[in-house]
């Protein structure tokens, strides 16, 4: 390896580092706010919305990212809808992310034991009282391991960017293999840089994951 | 006495299983019910129509004049002023032991905050447990999350309380420190509906006996003939499975 070539490659890499995370994380935010709409949408049973957020859920989560991004990105300006690829991107992402995160809240909602729902009846509280009090804190520390895989998951699927040529850290390690041959530094950085974004995410989710869990369930 | 509780050939029905037909019962200001048969009696479900946790099918429940089930009001009122305390505790995990304790006063009641944490710490003194005020309930035994439960129930001073096999999930050591709350409660005239397999609990607690089987009342009385002398053969027959002979 040379390290001449690496020094060289780095600026390029550092840049893409910060493309990806930050179109990852604006992925995974739209992700966050879609899957709750979406778990609550189908917890409550809203007549309609509801069914469409089964649809939903079911599509995106049955297609790759890869396909749902060439449709955003070289579909929609067939109907004269033009989106720029790092919007294409963050779009896609919180789409494909939307529908998982829904099935990580959903599950969080539906394993909080109907018998905490009794008690608090039988305390006098009515349904919204007892939602925002009883269940909902229960349900999201139930639902945070399947967010935090979740959120690791989305941030590598960020690798599908370069299809629709945005300059991630896969469009440039490819890039640099295409015009400079050296594949070993290339790759290396690229798998290095990968860790570098995941591994943190990773330790940090892990701690959020004991605590939150602790704090609200007790095991 | 005046009556606060009246149940009116209550029938209740899952599909084609008829779990209670036609209970009839009044209960007294004061009065101790306690209520025991074999599993899949319909006991627990009983207590369960009392405050609406579950709905029935043909009959009605009335509580100090106001038919409660089949509910027409507001269900959440109601429950206010019937308590109930459950096998699995069910205390809130998330919440400390007098968090637990004030949440229903302060969110259902707007109670004042103050005075209900004043009426809070004495109740958990009353039962020993002033000190784990602001532990979480996994940091309590089982005999202690049940003595908070009770506590928690009675914090919304409601005039009835349900109990439901509230020592069937204890060790046996445990079960004693929970059932001398419910001694001293009974003692201090509090109105109690009461399901256990505990028997001999029961002949000290109870102002009358029931006992169910397939979904009726089978015999009723006081502790004193319900235990010496039981009337029908399944009754003696069940109080038989509790003793043992070599």
């Amino acid at each position: 390896m040379d390290t001449e070539v690496i020094l060289s490659y780095l600026p390029r890499y550092v840049e893409a580092f910060f493309l990806t995370i930050r179109i990852g994380f604006i992925g995974i935010g739209i992700s966050l706010i879609l899957g709750v709409i979406v778990a609550f949408l189908i917890h409550f049973r809203i007549p309609v919305l509801g069914k469409i957020a089964g649809v939903y859920i079911e599509l995106f989560r049955n297609t790759p990212l890869l396909v749902q991004l060439f449709f955003l990105y070289f579909g929609l300006p067939k109907i004269g809808i033009a989106i720029p690829a790092n919007v294409c991107g963050a779009l896609g992402l919180g789409l494909l992310g939307g529908s998982y995160m829904a099935e990580g809240f959903r599950s969080g909602l539906d394993s909080v034991p109907a018998s905490q729902t009794e008690s608090a009846l039988a305390l006098g509280m009515t349904r919204k009282q007892l939602f925002i009090n009883v269940i909902l804190p229960e349900a999201f520390a139930l639902s945070v391991p399947a967010t935090v895989a979740n959120v690791i998951f989305l941030l590598k699927e960020t690798s599908v960017f370069s299809a629709i040529s945005l300059m991630d850290l896969m469009f440039t390690a490819k890039d640099l293999i295409g015009l400079y041959y050296n594949t070993t530094e290339a790759l290396c950085m690229l798998v290095v840089f990968y860790i570098i974004m995941l591994v943190p995410v990773s330790v940090i989710g892990n701690i959020v994951e004991k605590k939150v869990r602790f704090k609200m369930l007790g095991a | 006495m005046e009556e606060i509780l009246s149940v009116q050939n209550l029938c209740k029905k899952y599909d084609e299983l008829v779990v209670l037909d036609g209970i009839d019962l009044s209960i007294k200001k004061g009065e101790v019910v306690v209520i025991v048969g074999p599993s899949g009696c319909g006991k627990s479900t009983f207590l369960r129509c009392l405050n609406g946790l579950e709905d029935i099918q043909d009959g009605k429940v009335i509580h100090d004049g106001e038919v409660i089930n089949p509910c027409s009001g507001k269900l959440n009122k109601v429950r206010e002023k019937i308590g109930m305390v459950f096998q699995s505790y069910e205390l809130f995990p998330h919440k400390t032991v007098l968090q637990n304790m004030l949440l229903a006063p302060l969110k259902v009641k707007k109670a004042d905050k103050k005075e209900a944490e004043k009426e809070a710490l004495k109740l958990l003194d009353r039962v020993g447990l002033l000190s784990k005020k602001d532990n979480y309930p996994r940091q309590l035994s089982g005999g202690q999350k049940q003595r908070v439960a009770i506590m928690r129930a009675l914090m919304m001073q409601p005039d009835i309380l349900l109990l439901d096999e509230i020592t069937a999930a204890l060790d046996p050591e445990m079960v004693r420190e929970v059932l001398e709350v419910v001694i001293a409660l009974a003692k201090e005239g509090r109105t109690m509906v009461i399901v256990t397999h505990e028997m001999s609990f029961a002949r000290a607690v109870a102002d009358r006996m029931l006992f169910f089987d397939e979904g009726r009342i089978v015999e009723e009385g006081s502790p004193e003939e319900f235990f010496e002398h039981p009337k029908t053969e399944r009754l003696q027959k069940f109080l038989l499975s509790f003793s043992y002979a070599r």
